[in-house]
């Protein structure tokens, strides 16, 4: 597995690092060079709150390597509080009680083994239900 | 640009060739595709393909389809586009005669995907999404296609049975094509009791990878006499690679953009094409594919299948030879079997499926989630 790769994304994995256009205040996340709100550069950094609510969900039975052994687990598209969507998998909750429109927050979790020889493990972002929703 | 002509096609059954290799199965289409044109070279050779570097490690597939059916020093290169590999070649092709560069260009769509394993190769599949954004986070490609999905039935209030007709009407069809990969008729029983994929994705919702080779052989219109198919429309457009960077995710904009294109290029309506190989890579892809090219008001698809409109004898036939549902997926080489399928219908040469009347086809081919988008429209002319 690429340890540069996964040490590149570290700002994003651990703390939803993104950006803030300088030019028309859009959130971006991921960060990307060009702001899809106005197309002019983009590159200042923005510390998202990791609050949002579901958009869309599925359980996955049939994973890709190295996702195999946790199958079935639940991804979903998060609209963050902030604007833009992300792909990431739900935690701490039943498949079932997942909902469209649910609240939910980011947490840190393991994401995988790099199933080969280093013994390398991939921590990320993971959502679960927001804690005070009631 | 001068107008082109497709002059011969060719196309191995898809399925779970063993006993056959990449190159031998690109090799099937291609001889068949140039004993069609009664040419033994082309100028040029456009491969499209998706996997061979992942799944048969080998890439430089230009050169080595060229040199595996002796087109020993003809320009010759591999186009990738994921699963839009297969028209991303033959636009290259299009546009290598249409430009006058060649003077005849073979395309060949080929994928050998059968060697590996499954969880190999929904890895591979993966690929053609955001690998750091969405792969990373364990979503599959069935998995992208289902959030997609299940959105779409939350906002337009469908149930997982509505999309039955999608994949009923393209196993009836593909019953009567040799080429296909499966040949039994499934019931709308049956589609709403297969075992789960993705949630709501199950599998008679998904589309059967496999090993396949389809050709088309492309020269200038004016060679031609007689009754020709002609490449009257061709466009391509993109969208954002990630589901969740688009504006609007239950909207294939790229398809809109390419269709768009391509109608006028032909100088067609939506309501002058006679049948549409769309790429039903899942059910839900159908629906937004229909959407997007003008076939139905956005959220409203699904209304075509169930009201019976989407069969060969329907107002809009789709996947008269099986699609990829039933004829198979073999995703760089699926583009290619969808052009070679609406010159066939062209031609009259359908039987059972066979389009009345038909004149013009068009073939709509999808790279990823929906990120590269190619739209084709083939006429039959006097
Ligand atoms: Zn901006």
């Amino acid at each position: 597995m690429e340890i540069p790769r996964h040490w590149r994304l570290k700002k994003q994995r651990y703390a939803l690092i993104g950006e803030v256009c300088p030019h028309c205040d859009a959130k971006i996340f991921p960060p990307r060079d060009v702001c899809p709100e106005c197309h002019r550069e983009a590159k200042d950094l923005f510390q998202f709150s990791g609050k949002g609510e579901i958009y869309s969900y599925t359980t996955i039975y049939e994973a890709p390597s190295g996702f195999d052994s946790n199958a079935p687990y639940t991804v979903a598209l998060v609209k963050l509080s902030e604007g833009p969507m992300i792909t990431a998998q739900l935690t701490d909750v039943d498949a079932a009680q997942v909902q469209i429109g649910m609240p939910v927050e980011m947490v840190t979790r393991k994401m995988r083994d790099d199933g080969d020889e280093r013994g390398m493990i991939v921590y990320g972002y993971k959502f679960r239900p927001t804690l005070n929703h009631i | 640009m001068r107008p082109v002509a497709i002059l011969g096609i060719g196309q191995t059954q898809v399925d779970e060739h063993w006993d056959k290799s990449l190159k031998e199965l690109a090799g099937e289409a291609a001889f068949a595709a140039l004993n069609e044109a009664g040419i033994k070279r082309a100028d040029a050779l456009f491969v499209g393909n998706m996997l061979a570097p992942i799944v048969d490690g080998q890439n430089q597939l230009g050169a080595h389809i060229a040199d595996w059916i002796g087109m020993w020093g003809s320009e010759a290169v591999k186009i990738e586009a994921a699963c839009g590999s297969g028209a991303a070649a033959f636009r290259a092709g299009l546009m290598a005669v249409a430009a006058g560069e060649a003077e005849s260009a073979l395309v060949l769509g080929v994928e050998k995907m059968t060697d590996k394993a499954g969880h190999d190769v929904t890895s591979a599949l993966a690929t053609a999404a955001d690998a750091d954004y969405e792969v990373e986070q364990g979503v599959s490609f069935v998995g992208l296609n289902a959030l997609v999905m299940r959105r779409y039935m939350h906002e337009y209030g469908w149930k997982h049975a509505d999309f039955a007709p999608f994949s009923i009407n393209a196993h009836a069809n593909a019953i009567h094509n040799p080429f296909a990969r499966l040949h039994q008729k499934i019931t709308a029983e049956q589609f709403e009791k297969s075992s789960m994929v993705a949630t709501p994705i199950n599998l008679l919702d998904a589309s059967p990878i496999g090993d396949g080779a389809a050709a088309a052989l492309l020269v200038p219109a004016e060679k031609l006499t007689g009754r020709k198919i002609i490449v009257a429309g061709s466009a391509s457009a993109t969208d954002t690679i990630a589901v969740h960077a688009r504006r609007e995710p239950l909207f294939l904009s790229a398809a809109y953009a390419s269709a768009k294109q391509a109608y006028a290029q032909a100088g067609v309506a939506p309501d002058e094409i006679d049948l549409f190989e769309l790429h039903d890579a899942f059910s839900i892809m159908s629906a937004l594919s229909l959407e997007a090219c003008g076939f139905a008001e956005r959220g409203q698809a699904p209304r075509l299948g169930l009201d019976g409109e989407i069969t060969p004898h329907g107002r809009l036939p789709v996947c008269t030879r099986g699609g990829l549902k039933a004829r198979g997926h073999p995703v760089g080489a699926t583009g290619m079997y969808q052009i070679v399928e609406v010159v066939q219908q062209l031609r009259g040469e359908c039987g059972v499926t066979q389009v009345a009347e038909a004149r013009v086809g068009m073939a709509q081919n999808i790279g990823g989630s929906g990120a590269t988008i190619l739209t084709h429209i083939l006429k039959s002319e006097p």
